[in-house]
């Protein structure tokens, strides 16, 4: 009887365990959904065709916020032409055909500190390198640049990743059949890690497109008139608009306000729904 | 009899200086079943890979001595690898498709080699299908994931995936050891019929299909070749005591 009593009790406990754990986790979601709701009750209001579609009026106190959104487009555009060539090359590399020496885990040491660098560093190298330095200037393509820096580590590391999960017996089957070491990665191991190389790029660039400060000093601009017309053109841009028209803006709508919140929260989500899908499907397809 | 490969004192070594084999000779015997048997650890799997060079992705060095394969030492750095391993194939112990349609597995070898022809590729895929006894099952299945089929004709697939490459040597490393009897039996049988056309070297998974299967047999044992002669005399009236406790079942 006791011996049942004892059990009955250490039940109990563990029940009350998972669901204290339950309670935690789901206090931690809670403020994220908390954001989220609040700044599509608060921003819905303002959205419309209108607001997407047009130039800004009443020094941006009325209109839309299309230059806003073309930036941030272009220069997430920018970021991806130079950051996923070098950093898949670079993940490759790492991978499949760097040595297991010191130089090797030296570099990527160096690569896993990169990624922990304070955005505002990014912002001051890149000014003073491709703004200053290569004379880009204030542009689309300094911006660019200084955020493609930022996006290379993890773009790097995520492909590596992948690339170190596919079964080794692959690798080894292939090259038994006479296939040399890049027409193995090229066949096999790329193609079955590019589920996990695009949720990777993807998750770096929006993180490129979301930031502030690495823009602020290299391309961004307070307020211009008329869309880029090329790549040496400075652009305007979702975050660091967000960051004017709620600071240095005197007598400012809140809701255009929310709403360029909610529209850069809806461009950063939806890149994290793509690379999610991504991700699922090829899980889902994955042979191994 | 004529000798396809002729391994001369070899002795190979792990990058941290351990002896994975210690000067074996042996001679591989053309077109008859090449069989080489001993308890884990003997460095049987390790002297396959060094046939085909396959070591070099590991930390495998070789010490001493020569492999001669078609009148040249397969050791010498200048060899052409990607050559030779299509001259001597080789399946694992554990069925490994490629990520790839049964199709696409079996000509894997000819696709790396810029094969574009479809009739000549499809001839070959139900060439080699059928010398692996496989082609009756799957022919209807060309186009489904090689992981789809059951594990025994996993290994069927992976047999006619080197054979398409149409070899002189076929190394397989314990290519029954995830199998079923019936699997197994196709497999063995299969090999019998090979051997008129190909060499075939054979690290079998237990002593009964050693002696099932080989015409000539090595006994190894800690990386040493301990006796080599034709399977019957091996099995029936071994020279060394080693060999003799090995195959009783005294040990192993």
């Amino acid at each position: 009887m006791e011996n049942s009593e004892a059990a009955r009790t250490s039940r109990r406990n563990a029940l009350l365990g998972v669901n204290l754990l339950r309670l935690i986790t789901l206090l931690t979601a809670l403020p994220v959904i908390g954001v989220i709701v609040y700044i599509i009750v608060r921003g819905a209001p303002a959205l419309s065709w209108e607001f997407i579609s047009a130039m800004p009026r009443e020094g941006m106190r009325a209109g839309g916020i299309l230059p806003a959104i073309m930036g941030t487009f272009y220069l997430t555009l920018g970021t991806a032409v130079f950051s996923v060539p070098l950093g898949v090359a670079a993940g490759i590399y790492i991978a499949e055909y760097a040595p297991d020496n010191r130089v090797t885990r030296l570099v990527r040491i160096a690569i896993i500190n990169l990624a922990g660098i304070p955005s505002v560093v990014y912002g001051l190298f890149g000014l003073g390198l491709f703004v200053l330095f290569l004379k880009f200037g204030t542009s689309i393509l300094a911006a660019s640049l200084t955020l493609s820096i930022m996006t290379l580590p993890v773009i790097i590391s995520t492909t590596e990743e992948a690339l170190r999960q596919v079964p080794n017996a692959f690798r080894v089957v292939s090259t038994s059949l006479g296939a040399t070491r890049w027409q193995t990665i090229k066949r096999i191991t790329l193609p079955q890690a590019l589920p996990g190389v695009i949720t990777g790029v993807i998750l770096g660039l929006e993180r490129a497109a979301g930031e502030t400060a690495p823009i602020m000093f290299t391309g961004a601009a307070f307020f211009l008139p008329l869309l880029p017309q090329s790549p040496l053109d400075a652009t305007m841009a979702l975050p660091y608009h967000i960051f004017v028209i709620s600071t240095s803006v005197p007598g400012m709508p809140v809701e255009i306000q929310y709403g360029t919140v909610l529209v850069l929260l809806i461009f950063v989500l939806g890149m994290n729904v793509i690379a999610t899908l991504i991700r699922n499907r090829a899980r889902a397809r994955r042979q191994w | 009899m004529s000798v396809k490969i002729s391994v001369q004192n070899l002795t190979l070594m792990y990058s941290d200086g351990v002896e994975s084999l210690h000067d074996v000779s042996i001679d591989i015997i053309a077109n008859a079943v090449n069989v080489l048997f001993g308890p884990a650890g003997g460095g049987k799997s390790t002297l396959l890979r060094a046939l085909n060079r396959l070591n070099d992705l590991a930390d495998v060095d070789t010490a001493q001595g020569k492999i001669v394969f078609n009148e040249q030492n397969i050791l010498d750095p200048a060899t052409d690898v990607i050559e030779l391993r299509r001259k001597v194939g080789m399946v694992f112990s554990r069925p490994a498709p490629l990520p790839l349609s049964v199709y696409e597995n079996v000509i894997y070898g000819l696709r790396l080699m810029g094969e574009r022809n479809k009739s000549l590729l499809d001839e070959r895929v139900e060439q080699s299908l059928r010398q692996a006894v496989l082609w009756d099952e799957v022919y209807d299945r060309l186009n489904d994931p090689g992981t789809s089929l059951s594990g025994g004709q996993q290994q069927r697939l992976c047999i006619a995936r080197v054979l398409a490459l149409e070899p002189e040597v076929i190394m397989l490393d314990e290519p029954t050891s995830a199998l079923d009897p019936v699997s197994t039996a196709k497999i063995e049988g299969m090999l019998a019929t090979l051997k008129e056309r190909l060499t075939i070297i054979l690290v079998p998974h237990n002593v009964q299909q050693a002696a099932r299967t080989a015409d000539y047999a090595g006994f190894f044992l800690q990386g040493r070749l301990v006796e080599y002669a034709p399977g019957k005399e091996l099995f029936l009236k071994p020279r060394e005591k080693e060999t003799q406790d090995y195959v009783t079942g005294r040990f192993g």
